[in-house]
């Protein structure tokens, strides 16, 4: 497997898309941190470039580039090699590069101005989202043969993890408000990775206003280490189960 | 050495391959003709493993290919337009298959000599004509020595003197014994390789002769005129 | 010339008499001393004598004080309450009890058992005395110009029912707190129809219940308290005249915490005061004629939250940063006016550089009001979701109150 990654991701890193995705999160974040005079306005605008922007290029950009690769994908399914293999190597060859991406052009500001708790915990969940949501364009490919439907899927499913289900969560709060939901909210969270993402950073961010009635309830759980875990338990969840999803369509797959 | 028995495959709605049955075997060169859409590249791609069939089976060497994808490492594929990762450069993707063919394999490296791809080793796929991939493409079919070669429209795309160079190659290694298997619109130019025609139609097989075969049926010495004779009959 | 000597040592010897009488004896207590027990020495003095004790571990049972003396400790001798007794009884005017170790007050959840305790007096002194593990700590009832200094008083309850107040103050008046370190009791300085007194350079932490907590207690000034990780902050009810001054209300974190909560507060003032890292900065309700300004607001959950039912209060010239929320309300009638602070959210612009954005900044967002009528929509904290509804009100306020705004917002920090 790890001779088709290499090439996958020396392949990929030098694509101009990644390239200018790295150079814009380096600008953006040691401009963030540079500009702004209290760290705390710099972290909030970083969260919001981790919940947004790096779902949206990870998944376009890893759905275009698989349909890109369609003939590639030939060729290689013609040498003697198990889909499977060829399937995980394109996943971790994309997961890789976009990793490395985020970690060159937001982690090192992270590091630089902001080497605690926050810091490590923006890093992580960076990097989970960008390898869930390859994981997630992997499927949508897979699920459709058409490269424009497949682009639009892309995109439909970004904007329902990081706008439709939150706004569908509001609904429900008010739909159901004379319950008691703090608990529920926890179990609706993990349903999408984004959510999961936030909460977990916020937890080492906003310490006061997570101590209200239902933060308490929200620290009281996520705040503790079966919390933690149980998050991240989550998040790879959310990554293996789109891979091994597409990674069984794919295997019979009429390419 | 192929023996297809039985294969049908739709897409949709579509029948694709309408249970078709063929035994290609060593040493044959083997022409794949009939109209667009008529199923002779999705019949390749069932050969090589890419599309599976709905019924019917496909043997290599007498084992079921479903169960052995082993069996592809005695294959060389020329796909009909070459599309690679847009910065990978040629030597990448030459590297790449040497390091998933493993060092064991023998290399053959008359067409990358004869194309002149060394000079171009660091070029971007992204930079190169379609002609020049297409070179890539069949470089990397033969280069394992492969017993069976398997080229979809082969020389779609390259100028006179690669197709030469190419269909030179062919020759040479129809001599060795081994198995290929064409597909191609442009029928003059097979005229000097292949002993064996497969004509297929809406998915089924209308007839599978030796060239040889095909002359004394048709009275006709060249292939397009023999093939023309048959259609008009049909 | 003999007339004349006579005359002189009679002279020295009534002075010596007269002396003696006026200035104050020192009655030294101790286990080397004639008197070997603080109640003994208490009883062998007279008024304005000084009752003076050596180091060491005395128990007294209750030590009742009804002469005007002086009770000094040197090198802080421990009076032991052995979780039976009230320690010491203030009972008259003018006495001091200055330089004490006082530990283990005894636990009644009928009596108000205390450290010290003064009973409807005036002019006593309470100062530089350690108390720990007491049930009350310094109480006075009915007391009249007191001053309680320099105490430390450290307890241990782990509950609120079985834990008494630090300093706790009732129908006073004109008492003095000042310098005292309250820590571990139910609430830390605690005042209930105290009037005319001021509270300064105390430092109330880590209790139970409320750092600073009174009712019904008018015309006091609050000035330069620390009032830190209290359970619930500091609350003050049904008063009026209430100043406060360069006050910290630090890290007072929890669901029904405030760094400040105000209920029916009228006509104060609050200025200078410093408020950072409390899950609400202040919590108002029902208050009215509040000014406020020149306070700090930092980090907190909640900077301010003013409930429909408060009017006039005037919010000038504060700094708002890093606060999750600046101001939440529960109504859509604002009363209350906003001028001429710095926050750090606010992104007007100023083109003629008097330093005063040309546009209104409004502090109250609608997800802070989504929040304060749906609880868990918390979950959704600074979602994509919700800075978009944001964003959207700003520019299309609906529901937000529309006068709840800051016409003059400063663009540097004050």
């Amino acid at each position: 497997m790890t001779k088709i990654v290499k090439y996958v991701m020396a392949d990929i890193i030098r694509n101009r898309i990644v390239l200018l995705y790295t150079a814009f999160l380096f600008i953006i974040s040691f401009s963030m941190f540079s500009l702004e005079d209290n760290n705390s306005k710099a972290l909030l605008s970083l969260l919001n470039i981790i919940l947004i922007i790096v779902p949206l290029v990870s998944i376009i950009f890893s759905t275009i580039y698989v349909y890109n690769s369609s003939e590639f994908i030939e060729l290689l399914v013609s040498q003697p090699l198990k889909r499977k293999t060829i399937w995980l190597s394109l996943f971790t060859g994309l997961a890789g590069s976009l990793s490395l991406a985020f970690l060159t052009g937001a982690g090192i500001p992270i590091l630089i101005y902001q080497a605690n708790a926050i810091g490590f915990m923006m890093i992580a969940m960076g990097l989970l989202l960008s390898i869930i949501f390859v994981a997630i364009a992997m499927l949508a490919v897979v699920k459709t043969r058409d490269k424009a439907r497949g682009i639009g899927a892309a995109i439909l499913l970004w904007l329902y993890f990081s706008l439709l289900f939150d706004g569908l969560v509001l609904f429900f709060l008010f739909q159901f408000a004379d319950y008691p939901l703090e608990k529920p909210m926890i179990a609706v969270s993990a349903l999408n990775p984004v959510d999961l993402g936030r909460i977990l950073i916020l937890m080492q961010m906003d310490v006061s206003a997570m101590m209200g009635y239902t933060g308490a309830v929200f620290k009281d759980f996520f705040g503790t280490y079966p919390g933690v875990i149980f998050s991240f338990g989550m998040m790879f969840l959310w990554t293996i189960l789109p891979v091994w999803l597409s990674t069984r369509k794919f295997n019979h797959k009429d390419l | 050495m192929i023996i297809a028995s039985n294969v049908s495959k739709k897409f949709g709605r579509l029948k694709v391959l309408d249970n078709i049955s063929v035994a290609c075997s060593k040493g044959e060169c083997i022409a794949l003709i009939g109209p667009n859409a008529s199923g002779k590249t999705t019949l390749i791609k069932t050969i090589l493993g890419m599309v599976v069939q709905d019924s019917g089976f496909i043997t290599f060497n007498g084992n079921n290919i479903l169960h052995h994808w082993q069996y592809r490492e005695q294959i060389g594929y020329m796909p009909q337009t070459g599309r690679y990762p847009d910065n990978m450069t040629i030597g990448h993707v030459f590297n790449m298959m040497k390091d998933i063919r493993g060092t064991r394999a023998v290399l053959d490296e008359d067409l990358v000599n004869a194309f002149q791809l060394k000079a171009l080793l660091n070029k971007r796929m992204r930079t190169l004509s379609g002609g020049t991939r297409q070179k890539v493409s069949a470089s990397l079919a033969f280069l394992f020595d492969p017993s069976v070669l398997i080229l979809d429209e082969p020389t779609a795309g390259l100028d006179p003197v690669a197709s030469e160079i190419l269909k030179e190659k062919i020759i040479t290694e129809k001599k060795k014994g081994k198995l290929i298997l064409i597909t191609s619109h442009i029928l003059s130019e097979l005229d000097d390789l292949v002993t064996q025609v497969i004509y297929m139609q809406e998915g089924k097989l209308c007839f599978h002769k030796s060239i040889e075969e095909l002359r004394t049926d048709t009275g006709e010495e060249k292939l397009n005129r023999a093939i023309a004779k048959i259609m008009s009959k049909v | 010339m003999g007339g004349y000597a006579e005359m002189r040592l009679s002279y020295l010897i009534v002075s010596f008499f007269i002396c003696f009488s006026i200035s104050a004896r020192t009655i030294r207590v101790g286990s080397n001393r004639m008197y070997k027990n603080i109640t003994a020495g208490i009883e062998a003095a007279e008024e304005g004598d000084t009752v003076l004790v050596d180091a060491g571990h005395y128990k007294e049972r209750n030590l009742i004080i009804n002469k005007s003396i002086v009770l000094a400790g040197i090198n802080y001798p421990v009076l032991d309450g052995e979780k039976k007794y009230e320690i010491i009884s203030v009972k008259t005017n003018r006495v001091v009890v200055n330089g004490f170790r006082i530990v283990h007050s005894g636990v009644s959840s009928l009596e108000d058992i205390s450290g010290i305790k003064i009973y409807e007096c005036r002019d006593v002194i309470i100062k530089n005395n350690i108390l720990e593990d007491t049930f009350f700590g310094i109480y006075t009832q009915n007391g009249l110009n007191c001053i309680i200094e320099n105490n430390i008083l450290k307890a241990t309850g782990k509950e609120e029912q079985q834990s008494g107040n630090g300093i706790h103050c009732w129908k006073s008046d004109s008492m003095r707190i000042i310098g005292n370190t309250v820590s571990g009791h139910r609430d830390g300085i605690y005042f209930e129809f105290v009037t005319n007194s001021i509270i300064w350079r105390n430092t109330s932490f880590q209790n139970l219940r409320y750092g600073l907590h009174f009712m019904f207690s008018h015309n006091n000034a609050y000035v330069t308290n620390i009032f830190q990780n209290n359970g619930a902050g500091v609350a003050v009810m049904y008063s009026h005249g209430v100043k406060m001054f360069n006050n910290y209300f630090l890290e007072n974190w929890g669901d029904a915490a405030y760094g400040l909560l105000l209920k029916e507060i009228t006509d104060s003032y609050i200025g200078g005061n410093h408020f950072e890292k409390n899950t609400s900065g202040i919590y108002m309700e029902g208050a009215s004629r509040i000014e406020m300004e020149k306070n700090n607001f930092l980090g907190n959950g909640w900077a301010m939250k003013i409930q429909a039912s408060c009017m006039d209060i005037s919010v000038v010239k504060n700094n708002f940063i890093a606060n999750t929320f600046d101001v939440s309300t529960n109504g859509s009638m604002m009363l209350n006016f906003f001028n001429n602070n710095y926050w750090d959210k606010y992104e007007g612009y100023d083109l003629n550089k008097d330093r005063i954005g040309d546009i209104p900044y409004r502090p109250v967002s609608l997800y802070s009001m989504i929040v304060e009528k749906n609880p868990p929509a918390m979950v959704l904290f600074r979602s994509f979701i919700t800075s978009l509804m944001d964003k959207t009100e700003k520019i299309l306020p609906g529901i937000t109150p529309e006068n709840l705004k800051d016409d003059h917002p400063m663009m540097r920090r004050l």
